[in-house]
């Protein structure tokens, strides 16, 4: 298997911040609320990691290594890991469980809608991300995995909306972001390889 | 496996210096002041014994020392609650001149000079003037009050605070027959306080807030200068703090600089930030929503990780009996 140990990693990296978390917030690390502080981490490791796996396609067209790509899905389905965990956590320490509260939530607070709107929008990505799906949808996979620009939009809108009175940590992700997507305008794109020396 | 990528805000704990040493000159300054004669007393050294545990000692100025040998020790108790570790209340805070994080108080308040610290009194009263806090402490005794603390984000805490009501204050101050409300501000200082230099922050500087007249004359209305037996520690509001039990934590502005009595109702930063959200009033209220934060419960803190500490939220924090009073026929869904 090409580039094994770049992939491993990536897998280890990307898997040990949670129990990491999970163990500070077990030893009162965190501070009085854990639970609080693990369903941030979270939340935002998923977005850092959406926006890492949105890094690979311009990293590999400027440096024409094939490891960004390999691990592209990895990073996608270790987003929707996260994702779950957030909304786990969410639902644990937020709702107590109390799941006659979720609804009333959804209806009465935007933030938690869009949010519930972000996970739904990389569910799919999630299911159809093996080769079996891939075979199956075909033509259509490609449009269908455009839904992660989505996902990226209502995830940071979910966090803005959480800001209470500093907005710079949330200006950063967003102008990362914008970053991305701007790479991703057909003339950027084009030059960003031409300059790496693409054919 | 301790892998850990501090935020940039954060020094190692090898580089923080003890609060014990950097304000021991302050200590040192404060103690000729008094003379040995202070020193000596019994008082002083029951005084310097801390009355909770894990409380770090503060190194208190003079007059605050003199004041804690008759001080009314639990005047006011919270019967059946834990009180929350000093470490807790001192380290999770909201306090956004010093940062957005709750760590960012803790970590950043300690190089605030407290010291010599006045307090502008204006408006409606007959006796306007600028006061040393000394001076304004003075004719008043400390009393000690424990008080259930209810954050806005649904986490509360049981505090221990030091302080004498705000009724005697205003009082002294004389106000006119104008005077309907009062209106505090936070002091602006950012050269020590680099939440106030962010240029991406929502909130406007200097930090204010306000009650009704009647409000703020309430016996439970506190004006703190310590808590767990000792000086407030910055993070905490150092050196002069509103308490307002009975309403959520945003009211009880810290670190006052300016006390004004007014005829129109104060403008308030969290009011003008988002209205909808942050009322005037701001009386705990479980039936009353926050639009992000459900207020039917809160997390007391410390609240484990698997075994949350979630409760009821009781209306007026608890305080109900003694207050709702002051809110007879208004429609408080409408003045939240």
């Amino acid at each position: 298997m090409k580039h094994l140990l770049w992939r491993c990693c990536v897998f280890v990296a990307a898997l040990l911040p949670p129990p990491y978390w999970l163990y500070q917030a077990w030893t009162f690390a965190l501070g009085p609320d854990p639970g609080k502080v693990l369903l941030e981490r979270l939340g935002q490791g998923a977005l850092i990691l959406l926006l890492l796996t949105l890094c690979l396609t311009p990293l590999q067209r400027a440096t024409h290594w094939s490891g960004w790509a390999l691990v592209r899905r990895q990073l996608g389905l270790w987003c929707f890991a996260y994702a779950c965990l957030h909304l786990l956590a969410y639902l644990v320490f937020v709702l107590g469980l109390d799941f006659a509260q979720l609804g009333g939530e959804l209806q009465k607070r935007p933030y938690i809608l869009v949010g519930a709107l972000a996970w739904c929008s990389l569910l799919p990505l999630a299911l159809t991300s093996n080769r079996f799906s891939m075979r199956r949808l075909g033509r259509r996979w490609k449009p269908l995995h455009r839904l992660v620009y989505a996902a990226l939009g209502l995830a940071l809108l979910h966090m803005l909306w959480v800001v209470r009175s500093d907005i710079g940590q949330w200006l950063l992700y967003f102008a990362w972001a914008l970053f991305l997507l701007a790479l991703r305008l057909p003339g950027v794109g084009r030059r960003l390889g031409h300059r790496a020396g693409t054919p | 496996m301790l892998i850990q990528i501090p935020p940039r805000s954060h020094c190692p704990s090898s580089e923080i210096t003890p609060e014990s040493v950097y304000l021991s000159r302050r200590r040192f300054l404060g103690a000729g002041a008094v003379a040995l004669g202070a020193a000596a007393l019994p008082a002083w050294a029951r005084a310097e014994t801390p009355r909770y545990a894990g409380v770090e000692p503060g190194q208190a100025p003079a007059w605050f020392a003199q004041k804690l040998a008759d001080t009314r020790w639990q005047a006011v108790e919270a019967p059946g609650e834990a009180i929350t570790p000093f470490r807790d209340a001192s380290h999770y805070n909201n306090f956004y001149e010093f940062g957005p994080d709750k760590g960012d108080p803790a970590a950043n308040a300690g190089q605030l000079p407290t010291e010599p610290w006045t307090v502008r009194i204006d408006g409606e009263v007959g006796k306007p003037g600028q006061y040393a806090l000394e001076d304004l402490v003075r004719p008043h005794a400390l009393e000690e009050r424990i008080y259930r603390l209810r954050c806005v984000e649904a986490w509360s805490m049981v505090i221990p605070w030091l302080g004498f009501p705000l009724a005697e204050l205003l009082k002294r101050a004389e106000p006119t027959g104008n005077a309907r409300y009062v209106a505090f501000e936070t002091l602006v200082d950012p050269e020590h306080m680099p939440g106030q230099r962010s240029r991406f922050a929502l909130l406007d500087w200097p930090y204010r807030e306000g009650l009704r007249l009647d409000e703020a004359m309430h016996p439970l209305t506190l004006l703190a200068v310590g808590m767990y037996g000792r000086v407030l520690p910055n993070q905490n509001g150092a050196p002069l703090r509103l308490v307002v039990p009975w309403k959520y934590g945003f009211k009880s502005i810290k670190s006052i600089v300016r006390i004004s009595l007014t005829e129109r109702q104060p403008y308030t930063s969290w009011q003008n930030r988002a209205p909808e959200e942050y009322g005037f009033y701001a009386n705990v209220n479980p039936a009353v929503d926050h639009p992000r934060w459900s207020q039917k419960r809160e997390r007391r803190l410390p609240s484990g990780l698997f075994s949350p500490n979630l409760r009821d939220t009781l209306p007026f924090n608890g305080y109900a009996e003694e207050v709702a009073g002051l809110y007879s026929g208004m429609d408080l869904t409408r003045e939240y």
